[in-house]
């Protein structure tokens, strides 16, 4: 019996993608503490509320009323290493020519929705794909976009006057803070999926997003070109 | 992507490798808790008052020196019309505004000078100097903001006025209430900056008490806790003046 070695993922990817889960849990944990010093969000139709950002029970569960110096303190700190590890991704991508896989083509949009079907168990074939499909292209690019996002709203709320004419990009200091606030919740249902999806994608694609390459030992069963 | 087929024997080296990378993942699992355990044993920098582990404010204090590195002094805080200034300005804290011994009637403002001689101002004297006003956006540390319409006298005015040049020579500015229960230090680029005004008016009229009357600090490149309330007394110093919030866990610099 043939057996097949895929190699998927690169060293460099695979250390950036696990450092920067830890950095971002906890930027988003010392993000709430932050928050819930003026936690006003909420979405809401005429004067219903449907979610309100957050519960009194979901700050007692997770201990996070009077923690704001202690989370800005640990927020003030961990950006740093939150912006040197999607920095140095980002310009990896770009050197070794990786965005190719990554980058959305002029076809991902058609085949993200077959993706997607075919996911759900509507649609029987997946369209061809590289390294990643287009429905991966185009979240994986939108999740490092939304990180370049939460990383100039955040300064823009940070240094709202040093940096002024960032704040005045992103509609004001007021309009800084909820598009940073949004970016998050966008992380946390990102996080959501990729999590199922990883789960349902089976052990071979998590071990590539450890061990690097996939093992296939069924010819007939070889999911990647 | 790159594939290779390969034998049984040659399989089984890629199940040690791969094991081998399971070996290195859970390790750095393991320290990494470990770093997030250690951080969260370190000793605060601030036994009494609480504070935040000392490598943590270590990173603050370099923090500070990058901002304070790319600050201008020319650069402003966007100022709006005065009728877009809220009617009713927020009031978010009260320490230092104790009415037990203040009096108005007697309250001079107490500049002490390096060579140890105090100045005392009265508002008459402060009053003497141009009054400008300033409507910022005013920006708690909390989060939220306001647009305010204060009124005063620049500081760097009343630095020219009463000669003070060899304090402005130094690192930085103290300022205590006059019960000294609340106090903040700012760096001395900040507080010369044009928009930095010690304030006597707040929307046309004098300060109310609980906004700091007779005299407060506005410095819109700071947030809220450092704009001290009913001020007594200015004191300059190359090290760090004691600060409210810094010894309760909050940044030194807190630079907008």
């Amino acid at each position: 019996m043939a057996i097949k070695i895929v190699y998927k993922h690169k060293l460099a990817t695979r250390w950036m993608h696990w450092i920067n889960f830890p950095i971002l849990t906890v930027m988003i944990w010392s993000g709430i503490l932050i928050y819930w010093a003026n936690d006003v969000y909420e979405i809401s139709i005429g004067k219903t509320v449907l979610v309100k950002f957050f519960p009194e029970s979901f700050y007692q569960t997770f201990h996070i009323t009077h923690r704001l110096s202690e989370g800005m303190a640990f927020h003030f700190v961990f950006m740093w290493l939150f912006m040197i590890n999607g920095l140095l991704y980002v310009m990896y991508t770009i050197v070794t020519g990786e965005w190719r896989y990554l980058l959305p083509n002029r076809n991902s949009l058609k085949e993200s929705f077959q993706v997607i079907l075919h996911d759900l168990h509507i649609r029987k074939t997946a369209p061809p794909q590289l390294k990643y499909n287009a429905a991966q292209r185009i979240a994986y690019t939108m999740i490092v976009l939304m990180g370049f996002g939460s990383l100039l709203t955040g300064f823009a709320i940070y240094k709202p006057v040093q940096i002024q004419w960032l704040t005045n990009i992103c509609g004001g200091y007021e309009w800084a803070r909820a598009e940073h606030f949004i970016l998050t919740v966008g992380y946390v249902l990102f996080f959501v999926i990729h999590i199922i999806q990883v789960i349902l994608a089976g052990w071979n694609n998590f071990r590539a997003m450890v061990a690097g390459f996939e093992v296939i030992k069924d010819k007939n069963k070889t999911q990647t070109k | 992507m790159k594939e290779l087929i390969v034998d049984e024997a040659t399989a089984k080296k890629f199940k040690r490798k791969s094991i081998l990378a399971f070996v290195v993942f859970f390790a750095m699992i393991g320290l990494a808790w470990a770093g997030w355990k250690w951080l969260g044993n370190q000793p605060l920098d601030n036994g009494i008052r609480g504070g935040i582990p000392k490598p943590l404010r270590k990173v603050l204090d370099i923090n500070e020196e990058v901002y304070s590195g790319l600050y201008s002094t020319k650069r402003l805080v966007k100022e709006y019309p005065k009728s877009a200034a809220a009617k009713k300005a927020r009031v978010n804290g009260d320490v230092g505004l104790g009415t037990d011994d203040f009096d108005p009637a007697t309250w001079k403002l107490q500049i002490v000078k390096t060579g140890g001689d105090t100045l005392f101002l009265t508002m008459e004297d402060i009053k003497k100097l141009p009054k400008i006003d300033v409507v910022h956006n005013f920006k708690c540390i909390e989060g939220w903001s306001q647009i305010t319409w204060w009124s005063g006298v620049r500081f760097s005015e009343l630095i020219k006025k009463y000669g003070l040049d060899k304090e402005t020579k130094m690192k930085y500015v103290g300022m205590n209430t006059p019960d000294e229960e609340y106090y903040v230090g700012i760096d001395m680029p900040s507080i010369l900056q044009p928009q930095t005004i010690l304030a006597y008016e707040l929307n046309g009229k004098p300060l109310p008490m609980n906004q700091g009357y007779p005299l407060r600090l506005i410095i819109p490149v700071k947030y809220g806790v450092k704009h001290l309330k009913r001020i007594g007394t200015i004191t300059f110093a190359n090290e760090r003046p004691p600060d409210y919030w810094a010894e309760r866990g909050y940044d030194y610099y807190t630079g907008l």
